[in-house]
């Protein structure tokens, strides 16, 4: 690498320099003397540049550089980066085995992180899963390793929560449902994982579809809704279990979590009105429930004011009937109009226009017919 | 030698093609993959090849070594791999239409039997691919369209494997696993009515919930009437005709009341009980 990166520079420098020089060779001295005041930073050599001869001396160069550092492999010394050790021997077989050194520390010291497992391959057969810590192969070509991370926890997403896209299933009752869900998973067999499934992150997609789809088929819309949810996200996780150690994926699934179990927008309308009808009825439960603890109420409190006064009454009866009378009789009579009429002899004179115009005048204070007021 | 060390560049010609010459002699067998060794043509060995119940680190994966230029590798997967089968449109024997998509799971287990007979893994795909309809659909379409929606745990998907499984042997493969991945109704009119069906069930459910409602509390209203009626029964059967007076009282004073009935005007007789002692009898 060291090699390519000292010859490459130089080449490219090389290459571009030789092209400039023969298109501006091309067009002629004229036009070179109008490039020295718009290049003020152009060398004071740049004068040469017209000069026919330059094209091909850089490619000559070019090609010279080039049998150099070819030539530097075998004999050493001829490439000019690298200088020799003072006894004349070339410095390059200690930049060779430093070389080598790096590789070997590179590819033999393996740190595997606390999540993580490494597959070892010796010659791309298994030959061991690394624990966590440093571990030690043998070097690149011979023992390879690849590291998996097992404890890192994947997830899938299935369907969407957004409005816009559904991902409608058949339930048990032939209903539609819109299910989002999502599965989690890690590796529980990095060896298994990496050699037994050709594309274990879609084989683990296909499953979990697979396995809801048949789980929800099983189970009627209302416990899809609602209730019979965890349930559900059991047996899938259950099921994706077992048709993935069929698979022997290495895979354990962590978990099914649904995230959204909705009715199919085009039939929501008419689920809201069920809830509706549910507010309703409970609307109308409360309000019987509050007039019959209404009525209720009343009679017993009715009940209990006749009774206090039953048994006032049984203790003198005709006192206490009169009294009452009196009382009540003040009380009506009190707020009217009385005429007192001696039966008989007089003709009782009914007002009756005057009542008419006090019904129409209500607040008018009433005028006093024949009697005390 | 010595001369060789001297002139580099027939050094280098020499080096590459002594890697040349390895790299053409050996190979390395991963565990995903199995090797035919197939000599001018003829398939002479297998390495690496699927057997059941193996443990990984004791297959024949590893370095192996074959004759350069004369014999070549074909390289078929070891792994399980996976067809999936174009949507198919089931009809069941009631007439319903149901969009299936299913996938296969397969792997190699007779890599020379594949290679003879079809060459790559993706041409098994392709040949198993519209089997794997056909039989979905056969199959299914012999059910009722409420025995579609959980095939699972039917006969179903086992006569789909075995009838699977007599095609792909031809091409050494075998079937791990067949399973139904979607199963959904046909957009357009069969959506439609279905949703209509639903609509219609939560609007019968919607009035359900209403009358029960309503009867629920018309039948909470009777039982406080009745309760309230027994009681004022027990209290006021003690002694009817006090209750007569006493519910009479109160009834005058509710009727006469003129925050309630405006101004009443009476006229009394002087022989009225009330006014009796107004005569100083």
């Amino acid at each position: 690498m060291k090699r390519i990166f000292g010859w490459m520079p130089r080449s490219i420098a090389a290459m571009s320099q030789g092209p400039w020089g023969n298109k501006d060779g091309g067009s002629g001295g004229g036009e070179g003397g109008n490039d020295g005041p718009r290049n003020p930073w152009t060398q004071p050599g740049s004068g040469n540049r017209p000069q026919p001869g330059r094209g091909p001396s850089a490619i000559e160069e070019l090609l010279r550089r080039g049998r150099e550092s070819f030539g530097g492999r075998g004999g050493g010394g001829g490439f000019g980066g690298i200088p020799q050790r003072p006894d004349g021997k070339p410095l390059w077989p200690i930049a060779l085995g430093l070389i080598v050194l790096v590789w070997l520390a590179l590819t033999c010291i393996h740190r595997v992180g606390p999540q993580e497992r490494g597959v070892a391959m010796m010659l791309g057969k298994y030959s061991r899963t690394l624990t966590p810590g440093i571990s030690i192969t043998l070097p690149a070509p011979l023992e390879t390793v690849q590291t998996v991370d097992v404890e890192e926890i994947r997830t899938i997403d299935i369907g969407s929560t957004s409005a816009d896209q559904e991902n409608l299933m058949l339930t048990g009752d032939q209903n539609i449902i819109d299910l989002a869900y999502s599965v989690r998973w890690n590796i529980r067999d990095p060896g298994l994982y990496m050699f037994q499934l050709s594309d274990p992150d879609s084989a683990i997609r296909e499953v979990a579809e697979s396995a809801m789809r048949s789980v929800v088929a099983s189970v009627s819309l209302d416990e899809a809704l609602g209730a019979g949810r965890t349930g559900i996200e059991q047996q899938v996780e259950q099921r994706m279990q077992e048709i993935l150690d069929a698979y022997r994926s290495g895979v354990r699934v962590q978990g099914v979590a649904i995230k959204q179990a909705d009715p199919p927008a085009a039939v929501n309308d008419a689920f809201k009105g069920v809830s509706a009808a549910q507010q309703a009825a409970q609307t109308d439960l409360n309000q019987a429930r509050a007039y019959a603890q209404q009525q209720t109420a009343r009679a017993q409190g009715e009940a209990a004011q006749f009774d206090k006064t039953y048994e006032q009454y049984k203790l003198s009866p005709e006192v206490t009937r009169r009294r009452m009378y009196y009382e009540t009789m003040e009380q009506v009579l009190g707020n009217m109009d009385k005429t007192i009429v001696e039966t008989g002899n007089v003709t009782p004179y009914l007002p009756l226009p005057e009542l008419k115009r006090r019904a129409a005048q209500p607040a008018e204070p009433p005028v006093a017919t024949t009697g005390a007021r | 030698m010595p001369t060789l060390f001297r002139n580099p560049i027939a050094f280098a010609l020499v080096a590459i093609a002594v890697l040349l010459l390895l790299g053409s002699t050996i190979s390395i067998v991963p565990e995903t993959r199995q090797a035919v060794i197939v000599r001018f043509g003829e398939p002479v060995r297998i390495v690496n090849r699927y057997q059941p119940d193996e443990q990984f680190g004791s297959t024949g994966a590893g370095i192996i070594a074959r004759l350069p230029f004369a014999e070549q590798i074909v390289w078929i997967d070891k792994r399980v791999l996976s067809v999936e089968m174009e949507r198919q449109q089931v009809l069941s024997t009631d007439q319903l239409r149901l969009q299936v998509d299913a996938f296969a799971r397969y792997r190699i287990v007779d890599p020379l039997r594949m290679y003879i007979s079809a060459g790559s893994e993706d041409r098994v795909s392709e040949a198993l691919r519209p089997i794997l309809g056909s039989a979905l659909r056969n199959e299914l379409g012999k059910r009722p369209f409420a025995a579609l929606l959980s095939p699972e745990r039917g006969q179903v998907m086992q006569n789909i494997e075995a009838g699977l499984n007599r095609v792909a042997r031809q091409y050494g493969a075998e079937i791990v696993d067949v399973r139904i991945k979607r199963a959904d109704l046909p957009d357009g009119a069969p959506l439609e009515s279905a949703f209509q069906r639903m609509r219609t069930a939560r609007e019968q459910e919607a009035l359900t919930i209403r009358a029960q409602g309503a009867k629920q509390a018309q039948i909470i209203r009777a039982e406080a009437d009745a309760s309230a009626a027994r009681v004022y029964a027990e209290s006021f059967g003690k002694d009817p005709s006090f209750y007569d007076f006493y519910r009479a009282m109160q009834s005058y004073r509710y009727t006469f009341d003129p925050g309630r009935s405006g101004q009443t005007s009476v006229i009394l007789s002087p022989n009225n009980d009330f006014l009796r002692e107004f005569q100083g009898k």
